[in-house]
């Protein structure tokens, strides 16, 4: 079962980001459990974690709400290419605390950027979702949390 | 180091935005960018090119990581200055880069105050 802790550990590297980067803290909305692969934006950044735990950790994002974080940092290059780097980065910067609070007990992977509406995703039999939406100006993300 | 002379800058890191967001977010007179790199094979050969005095560096990269990269870095020009900047944000990570001859760490994401600040003690210590 997923503890609060590792939970919040995945939620705070998530919304840290934005607050860093873009100088405008994420808020989070209700998390609720999805059975299956849960529905995905345009990016997606996807994290395999194994050890101590198995599973994934992904960040979904539209690329309407990713072009609005990119303008915040000042970039102006909005091609796919960029999209992608960036859902990478925030997926990295959530692999990064992961590492700090949990250790080497947990094998935390190079994320890995997919992008379309249906990617193939990583799903670990009869596991459920966390779902939690990141909510940041008009626009909503996700992250997910699957582990068993 | 000493502040007034200039030191020659390279960027690595195997994102575009990360390499665009340190060139256009440090404000040093003194730090000539001669190129960025985006990983650590690239970071050798432009290091051979250009010689560079201070180096930012990613430790995630495809081909060769940060960590191998400083090691032969600091083999070729031990005098170098390098800022590990990355989202490992745990502690034996920035042991093994600081072991390796990285002179600073910061974590990302970052602000330009804290990249500032972080150069800041790269070059004047």
């Amino acid at each position: 079962m997923l503890q609060e802790q590792e939970l919040k550990t995945f939620v705070e590297g998530t919304t840290n980001y934005f607050e860093v980067a873009a100088q405008q803290p994420a808020s989070i909305g209700s998390p609720y459990l999805s059975e299956g692969s849960p529905a995905v934006h345009d990016y997606t950044g996807v994290i395999n974690i194994s050890g101590k735990r198995e599973g994934v950790v992904y960040f979904t994002a539209p690329r309407a709400m990713l072009t609005v974080l990119l303008m915040k940092m000042q970039e102006n290059d909005f091609s796919h290419e960029t999209m992608r780097d960036l859902v990478g980065e925030v997926a990295n910067t959530i692999s990064g605390n992961a590492r700090r609070d949990f250790g080497r007990d947990f094998v935390i992977s190079v994320p890995n950027v997919l992008a379309g509406e249906k990617p193939e995703i990583p799903n670990l039999p009869g596991s459920r979702s966390f779902v939690i939406p990141i909510n940041w100006r008009s626009h909503s993300a996700k992250l997910i949390v699957s582990l068993k | 180091m000493n502040a007034r002379r200039s030191y020659k800058l390279m960027i690595v890191d195997d994102s575009n935005i990360m390499r665009r967001r340190i060139e256009r977010s440090q404000n040093f007179d003194e730090l000539e960018l001669i190129g960025t790199a985006g990983n650590g094979l690239e970071a050798l050969e432009l290091f051979k090119k250009a010689d560079p005095d201070v180096v930012t560096m990613d430790l995630t990269m495809p081909q060769m990581d940060g960590i191998e990269c400083i090691g032969k870095l600091v083999e070729l020009k031990p005098a170098i200055r390098i800022l590990v900047i990355s989202a490992l944000a745990d502690k034996a990570t920035a042991v093994e880069a600081m072991e390796k001859g990285a002179n600073g760490f910061l974590n990302k994401p970052f602000t330009d105050r804290q990249l500032n600040e972080a150069i800041a003690d790269l070059i004047r210590e």
